[in-house]
């Protein structure tokens, strides 16, 4: 099958590509990037682009599938679903399933489960066995079976020995370690610690507890080497101590939330769970920094932290309900609301967020635009207003804080693994 | 006269008219409890259900006794475990309470927020009797009741909240009220038990209990809560009483009449030594029977609302 993308503006900061073009593509494959002929517009089947953008595949680091475990939440099926309806031809999942991903065999059920997917899925192991900071995971065979980085995500690594061990271990095979950054001997709390807090009446969490974990993350990477990635950076002193490591030249990176870049801890005060989260809504100084961290490069992508949860487990008491928002289909339209729309950044710096540093931090080859490559697209209407729908989310859970909202932009297609996920249907192309 | 919301889930934002109303209202109710028959037909006909989901005697008790005195029927459903460990969610045993035709929720729970949730699901009359460490507005109006009871007015009173602010509903609860009806509002106490943010609340914060003494008219001595691990934010309770207990010598030392509350239950030698609880200078019996007063108000000006 043949298909047209017709005037479609591509950008590829990678290829120092920012250019309206048509794009041929047959059986999955980039045959054209201009100089299309009358036969090949007869023959295929042509999407009009014009004033629609057209880049590598957008890439969600933060995904938590919930499967194996909770599939009554999510599977990995539904969430991939959840991905390309979001814009995404790719995710990297989270270890804390049931049981975790620190088996080769949980590895490849999950390599399984996606292998026929329009959206690749790329494992993230567990650093320690059962993410309980005592043993290593088998990384080596992990990293065999294909898992791209190594992470106790859902918690923190337990002590700074087990941190050692784990970014040496995994020197051997270049992988990143993730880190949820959270002291718990700080953390006993359902929100940000602070004012609104206070008011609330909430035990808090205090940004602290993360800036703490940041800076002993960064200072093991200083003398041990390897690399580490700071999963859902939220407070304000964190942003900085990444920035000052990154001028050193320590190999540290950073991911931001839509959600921490767009509420602040003031939401919570209807008490209502969709708000509930961890690292928790931080302040607008908190957010400010975000957003200035995201514009200046000093955090390297933009991830979900997609969590699932069943309502009966989300609409409980406050300080029960579990932590955890969906991610997946609202991401690029708060980003381009609220990054791009604001002027904080560009498209091409937006491309770079979500196609490129992903991928490169989890050593995964970036797709280019280019004749003979393989077609690992997102097309974005970077102006569409839409409301927010939950009811009509491709995941298997609804809680969302984002619901009826309105934003500006939306993925209208995703192209990878020759099928097509446009007008609510996937295709084979 | 009636109040200007239909729930009453915390002083935060309740407007100077309603707490007077509420406090005016009492004082009729107070008269009530001192005659030989101490019941009115007020509420004849209401259901009001007395959710506890967490241990409570005394407050308890003391709207049960003023839903009585106001002739309604009460039902009492109390348990100390989570919905969460039971198995039914907190949402469908409401529904299931509410379905059996109820007019009135007075909920206490371990989770603050939980009287705002309820008023999503529900469409009783709320009344929050306690959540988690965020309000306790009955126990700040009776608070309020007995001090003006005490001074005959609350503005420009000095009211001093002293002990674990961070981790008690009734602070925030006296602080929003006070702040309300003009007091000035003070809290003491190690700063471990002082909240961040509270001075954005306009509330003075000490450290010293004696140089709180010397300023202020009134002390509401909050209860040292070990079951709200206190004992982490404090070296000892020894400790605790040494620096920040009232005892009859600090208040001679002051040589001027100072208030002293109390919601209870008081732990003696620890907040206030034996002499204080007993002494000429606390109201905190007095707190106990206005405190039903002040309920029936509450549960009055809402059960007649249209």
């Amino acid at each position: 099958m043949k298909i047209i993308l017709k005037q479609v503006r591509l950008i590829n900061p990678e290829q120092k590509l920012d250019e309206k073009n048509d794009l041929l593509i047959e059986d999955g494959t980039i045959k054209k990037v201009g100089g299309l002929t009358e036969t090949d517009f007869k023959s295929s089947q042509v999407l009009e682009l014009e004033n629609k953008i057209c880049s590598p595949g957008f890439f969600d680091m933060h995904v938590h599938l919930r499967e194996p475990g909770r599939e009554d939440e999510e599977t990995v099926e539904t969430g991939s679903n959840a991905a390309a309806a979001g814009g995404f031809t790719g995710v990297a999942c989270l270890p804390n399933t049931n049981p975790d991903i620190d088996s080769a065999e949980v590895v490849r059920f999950i390599k399984e489960k996606s292998k026929d997917h329009l959206v690749d899925v790329f494992p993230i192991a567990a650093a320690s066995l059962g993410r309980k900071g005592e043993a290593l995971s088998p990384m080596y065979e992990l990293f065999e079976a294909g898992a791209v980085a190594f992470s106790d995500d859902g918690t923190v690594i337990k002590n700074a020995g087990m941190l050692r061990n784990a970014l040496e271990y995994s020197r051997n095979f270049g992988t990143p370690i993730i880190e949820h950054c959270e002291d718990e001997s700080l953390s006993d709390g359902a929100m940000n610690e602070g004012y609104t807090s206070t008011l609330l009446g909430l035990a808090g969490i205090p940004n602290v507890a993360e800036d703490i974990i940041v800076m002993r993350d960064i200072m093991m990477v200083e003398f041990i080497g390897g690399k580490i990635h700071i999963a859902h950076i939220s407070s304000k002193n964190s942003v900085e101590l990444v920035r000052q490591a990154k001028k050193k030249g320590i190999k540290v990176t950073a991911e931001a939330t839509p959600h921490h870049f767009t509420l602040t801890d003031e939401s919570v005060k209807t008490y209502d769970t969709n708000y509930k989260m961890n690292p928790p809504l931080r302040t607008q100084e908190d957010v400010d920094a975000i957003r200035l961290g995201l514009k200046d490069g000093t955090i390297d992508c933009i991830a979900s932290d997609h969590a699932p949860h069943a309502i009966e487990e989300k609409e409980m008491e406050f300080i029960f309900a579990p932590n955890g928002i969906l991610g997946l289909e609202t991401s690029v339209g708060l980003a381009i609301t609220e990054l791009v729309q604001k002027k904080i950044l560009s498209f091409a710096l937006l491309v770079e967020k979500y196609a490129i540093n992903p991928r490169k931090i989890l050593n995964i080859p970036v797709p280019q635009i280019k004749v003979g490559e393989k077609a690992n697209l997102s097309i974005i209407d970077p102006s569409m207003i839409w409301t927010v729908d939950v009811s009509k989310f491709k995941s298997k859970s609804k809680n969302s804080p984002f619901d009826q909202r309105l934003l500006t932009g939306k993925s209208i297609a995703v192209i990878n693994n020759n099928k097509m996920f446009y007008e609510d249907k996937f295709v084979t192309i | 006269m009636s109040l200007s919301n239909r729930h009453l889930l915390g002083l935060h934002g309740v407007p100077k008219e309603d707490i007077q109303l509420i406090l005016e209202t009492a004082r009729t109710f107070r008269e009530v409890l001192e005659r030989p028959i101490k019941k009115v037909p007020t509420l004849q006909g209401k259901t009001i259900v007395n959710l506890f989901y967490e241990n409570s005697t005394r407050t308890r008790i003391s709207f049960e006794l003023a839903q009585k005195r106001l002739s309604a029927d009460t039902i009492n459903f109390s348990t100390s475990t989570s919905s969460a460990k039971k198995g039914e969610t907190f949402k469908d045993t409401v529904r299931n309470i509410e379905a059996m035709k109820v007019d009135m929720i007075v909920v206490r729970h371990q989770s603050a927020g939980v009287p705002q949730y309820l008023t999503r699901i529900s469409k009783a009359n709320i009344i929050n009797a306690g959540d988690g460490i965020h309000e306790h507005p009955t126990q700040g109006l009776l608070d309020m009741y007995s001090i003006r009871e005490k001074f005959g007015r609350l503005e420009g009173l000095k009211v001093c909240i002293v002990g674990d602010v961070a981790h008690s509903r009734v602070a925030l609860s006296n602080i929003f009220g006070l702040k309300t009806m003009g007091a000035e509002v003070s809290v003491c106490g190690p700063a471990t038990m002082i909240p961040l943010g509270i001075e954005t609340l306009g509330v003075k914060v000490y450290h010293r209990i004696d140089e709180a003494m010397a300023k202020n008219e009134v002390l509401n001595v909050l209860r040292i809560q070990l079951e709200r691990d206190a004992g982490k934010r404090i070296p000892s309770l020894r400790e605790y009483h040494k620096f920040f207990g009232i005892t009859s010598e600090r208040i001679e030392k002051h040589n001027r009449e100072i208030v002293i509350l109390h919601p209870g239950p008081i732990n003696r030698g620890v907040e206030l030594s034996s002499e204080v609880a007993d002494g000429p200078y606390q109201v905190i019996l007095d707190q106990v029977t206005n405190g039903v007063a002040v309920r029936m108000a509450v549960l009055y000006l809402l059960g007649t609302m249209h």
